[in-house]
C-alpha cells in the first residue's frame, strides 16, 4: 500500500494531497494542468519539501514531518521518471543506464538486458543522447529509472511532449512495464486516454488539492473527472474476462457483469482480462429486449439513477450486474420510455464503437 | 630551442612554469568560490563576491603591496609558512605563482560560474533520484558538464599569468632565473641601453604564446563539446 499525505504552500498555490493506493497497482493523478499533480509526485520524490506530509510504502516511512523522518531522495528508491526525460547529455544511452544500475541499493530484480529487451532499446544503446526522437528519449529515462530498482516509479507526463503517433510508440511499452514488472506506479497526465490504458486507479486533483478518489472504473463515472474530459469522452471503463472467439464471426466474447459483450480483439485467450471503454454518447436504452437489431451487444440491466448531462440530454447509470455503465440520452426520451431508477433495462452497443484494451492483472510479487 | 637566447629561453620556461603552477594552485579554490557563490544563499555573499573581484579593478601594484604586507618575510601569513613549512614567497617563482594566481583568480571564477550557472539542475535532481549522492552528483554529472567552463577558466586564467607584471614585481621583483618572467624581461630590455631588438624579440615571443593559446583554447572547446554531444 501507498499512503501519500502532503501540504504545502507556494504562494498564492497551496497542495493539500491526500491519496493511497493498492500495491501493485497503477495510479493515475489526474487533473488540468496546474492543478498540482507535479508538485505532489516532487514531494513523494523528496526533491520537494512539504512543509507536513507523510509518504509510506508498504512498511517503508519516507516522510513523516510529525516524527522528522524524511529520507533523501537519493535513499527513497523511487524512481522518476521526468516529462522532460532529463537524460544526461555527457553520457550514451548504454552509459546513462549503467549510471543506475550501478547505483542500485538492492539486488536487481530487474537487469539490464531485460530493460533493454523490456522496451527494445538495443539499437539505441551506442547513441548519443540528442540524437534520439522524443519517444525513444522517454524509453530510455523509463529504462534507466527501471535500473535504478525502485520500489515505486513516478511518472511524470512522460508522453506529454509527444505527438499523437509517438504517444503510440510509447504507450505499449508502459503497458508491459505494468503487466511484467509490478512495480507500484504512479502516473501523472491529463490525457484520459493514456489514463485509460494504464491505470488501475484514479485520484482527481483541483487546484492543490485531491477531491476524489477510486478504482478506474468507478472513478470514469466521477462528474468532476466527467467535466475534465468532455462530454464526448465521457464513458464507462469496464474489465472483463475472455470467454473465447466465436470462429464464425472472428468476434472475442467477453463476460462484463452478467452479460456478454462482443469485440473486435484479435486473438485473446479465454481467461484474459480485457478492458473496454463504453462511452455514454455510443450507448443505446431500451425497455424491452431488442429484436431484429444489427446491435451485436445488449446489456441487460436495471437503472440507478438519472442525471442532468448537458444541454438537454441526460446521463442514465445503468447496473449491469456488479459493474455501472452510463448512457447519454435526450430528456424526451428520459420521459417517454419512463428512465427512472429501478427500471429494468438493456443497453445496446455497436461492436465497432468499442475499443478493448488488453490488461494483465499483475502478479502480486513481492519486491 | 635553437633560435632563441639563454635569457629569452630561460624566461619562456620561467613564464609557462609560473603560469602552471598558479593555474593548478588556484583550480580548486576558484571552483569551490564558483560553486559557494552559484548555489549557496549566505550573509555576506555580495562581499564575499566582491572581494573576489578586487584585483580585477585594483591596480596590480596595490594587490602586490598587500601581497608584500600579508606573505612578507614578516607577515603574517608569509611569516607562519615559512615557520611552520619553511616555504619561502618572497622573491621565489611560488611568490610570483601566487601573484598571478591573485589576479587572474576572478577570470576563473568568472567563467567556471557561468558554466555552472547553465548546469540544469533538473540533471542533477534526476541523478539524485537514481541514488547518487551529493559528492557523486558533483562528480559525475556537475563537473563534467561544466568542463567547458573549467578548461576556458583554466586557460584565461594560464594567458593572464603568462602576462601579469604589476603584481609580480612588486611582490617578488625582478630576479633573472627565479622571477623575471617574460613581461619582467621585456621591461628589462626596455630599462637596457640597446636592448630594442632584444625587447622586440620578446615581444614577438609574447605574440606567438599568446595566439598558441587562443588557438589551442578554441580547440579544446570544440573537442569538449563535441563530448557532451552539443
Amino acid at each position: 500500500m501507498l499512503k501519500v499525505a502532503a501540504k504545502k504552500q507556494r504562494g498564492a498555490f497551496a497542495l493539500d494531497a491526500n491519496f493511497e493506493l493498492p500495491t501493485p497497482g497503477v495510479v493515475a493523478l489526474f487533473g488540468r494542468s496546474g492543478c498540482g499533480k507535479t508538485t505532489l509526485v516532487n514531494v513523494i520524490a523528496g526533491l520537494l519539501v512539504a512543509e507536513q506530509g507523510r509518504v509510506a510504502l508498504d512498511d517503508a516511512v519516507l516522510l513523516d514531518t510529525d516524527q522528522g523522518i524524511d529520507v533523501p531522495p537519493e535513499r527513497r528508491r523511487i524512481g522518476y521518471v521526468f516529462q522532460d526525460a532529463r537524460l544526461f547529455p555527457h553520457l550514451k544511452v548504454a552509459a546513462n543506464l549503467r549510471y543506475a544500475f550501478k547505483r542500485a541499493a538492492v539486488a536487481p530484480f530487474v537487469g539490464l538486458d531485460r530493460v533493454v529487451d523490456l522496451l527494445d532499446l538495443g539499437p539505441l544503446l551506442a547513441r548519443h543522447t540528442h540524437e534520439l526522437s522524443g519517444g525513444e528519449r522517454q524509453r530510455v529515462a523509463i529504462g534507466r529509472a527501471l535500473l535504478s530498482q525502485p520500489s515505486l516509479l513516478l511518472l511524470d507526463e512522460p508522453l506529454a511532449s509527444l505527438d499523437a503517433s509517438r504517444r503510440e510508440e510509447v504507450l505499449p511499452y508502459l503497458e508491459s512495464l505494468r503487466d511484467q514488472l509490478a512495480i507500484p506506479m504512479v502516473y501523472v497526465s491529463h490525457n484520459f486516454d493514456e489514463v485509460l490504458r494504464l491505470a488501475t486507479h484514479l485520484v482527481l486533483m483541483e487546484s492543490g488539492k485531491t477531491i476524489a478518489q477510486g478504482d478506474l472504473g468507478e472513478m470514469s463515472l466521477h462528474p468532476r473527472v466527467r467535466a475534465i474530459i468532455g462530454a464526448d469522452a465521457v464513458g464507462a471503463i469496464v474489465d472483463g474476462t475472455v470467454l473465447g472467439t466465436d470462429s464464425s464471426s472472428g468476434l472475442t466474447r467477453v463476460q462484463v457483469g452478467l452479460s456478454v459483450l462482443r469485440v473486435h480483439c484479435g486473438q485473446a485467450a479465454p481467461g484474459a482480462k480485457l478492458r473496454v471503454q463504453l462511452l455514454a454518447r455510443d450507448l443505446i436504452v431500451a425497455t424491452e429486449a431488442p429484436r431484429h437489431l444489427s446491435v451485436r451487444n445488449s446489456l441487460k440491466g436495471v437503472v440507478t439513477s438519472v442525471a442532468h448531462d448537458v444541454e438537454d440530454s441526460d446521463l442514465i447509470a445503468i447496473d449491469i450486474g456488479g459493474i455501472l455503465i452510463i448512457a447519454r440520452v435526450t430528456k424526451a426520451a428520459t420521459s417517454e420510455l419512463g428512465l427512472a431508477p429501478g427500471k429494468a433495462v438493456w443497453a445496446l452497443v455497436k461492436t465497432a464503437s468499442l475499443r478493448p484494451h488488453a490488461i494483465r492483472p499483475s502478479s502480486a510479487r513481492a519486491i | 630551442m635553437m633560435w632563441l637566447s639563454a635569457n629569452e629561453s630561460e624566461a619562456l620556461a620561467l613564464s609557462l612554469s609560473v603560469a602552471t603552477r598558479s593555474v593548478l594552485f588556484s583550480l580548486p579554490f576558484a571552483l569551490l568560490l564558483a560553486w559557494v557563490l552559484t548555489r549557496k544563499q549566505f550573509l555576506g555573499r555580495t562581499m564575499l563576491d566582491a572581494v573576489v573581484h578586487l584585483p580585477l579593478v585594483l591596480p596590480p601594484v596595490v594587490v602586490g603591496y598587500i601581497l608584500l604586507l600579508l606573505f612578507g618575510a614578516r607577515g603574517p601569513i608569509g611569516g607562519w609558512l615559512e615557520r611552520v613549512f619553511g616555504i619561502e614567497l618572497i622573491f621565489t617563482r611560488n611568490g610570483a605563482a601566487l601573484a598571478t594566481a591573485v589576479m587572474s583568480f576572478p577570470l576563473m571564477v568568472r567563467a567556471m560560474r557561468i558554466s555552472l550557472e547553465n548546469v540544469d539542475r533538473g540533471l542533477e535532481d534526476a541523478a539524485r533520484t537514481l541514488g547518487a549522492s551529493a559528492v557523486d552528483r558533483f562528480a559525475t554529472i556537475t563537473l563534467p558538464l561544466m568542463l567547458p567552463g573549467v578548461l576556458a577558466g583554466a586557460i584565461t586564467a594560464f594567458s593572464a599569468a603568462l602576462g601579469e607584471f604589476g603584481a609580480v614585481i612588486t611582490f617578488v621583483s625582478n630576479i633573472p632565473g627565479e622571477t623575471r618572467t617574460l613581461p619582467l624581461a621585456l621591461y628589462t630590455a626596455l630599462q637596457t641601453p640597446g636592448g630594442d631588438t632584444q625587447a622586440a624579440r620578446l615581444a614577438i615571443l609574447s605574440c606567438v604564446l599568446g595566439l598558441g593559446g587562443l588557438l589551442l583554447s578554441e580547440w579544446f572547446a570544440r573537442r569538449v563539446r563535441r563530448m557532451l554531444g552539443r
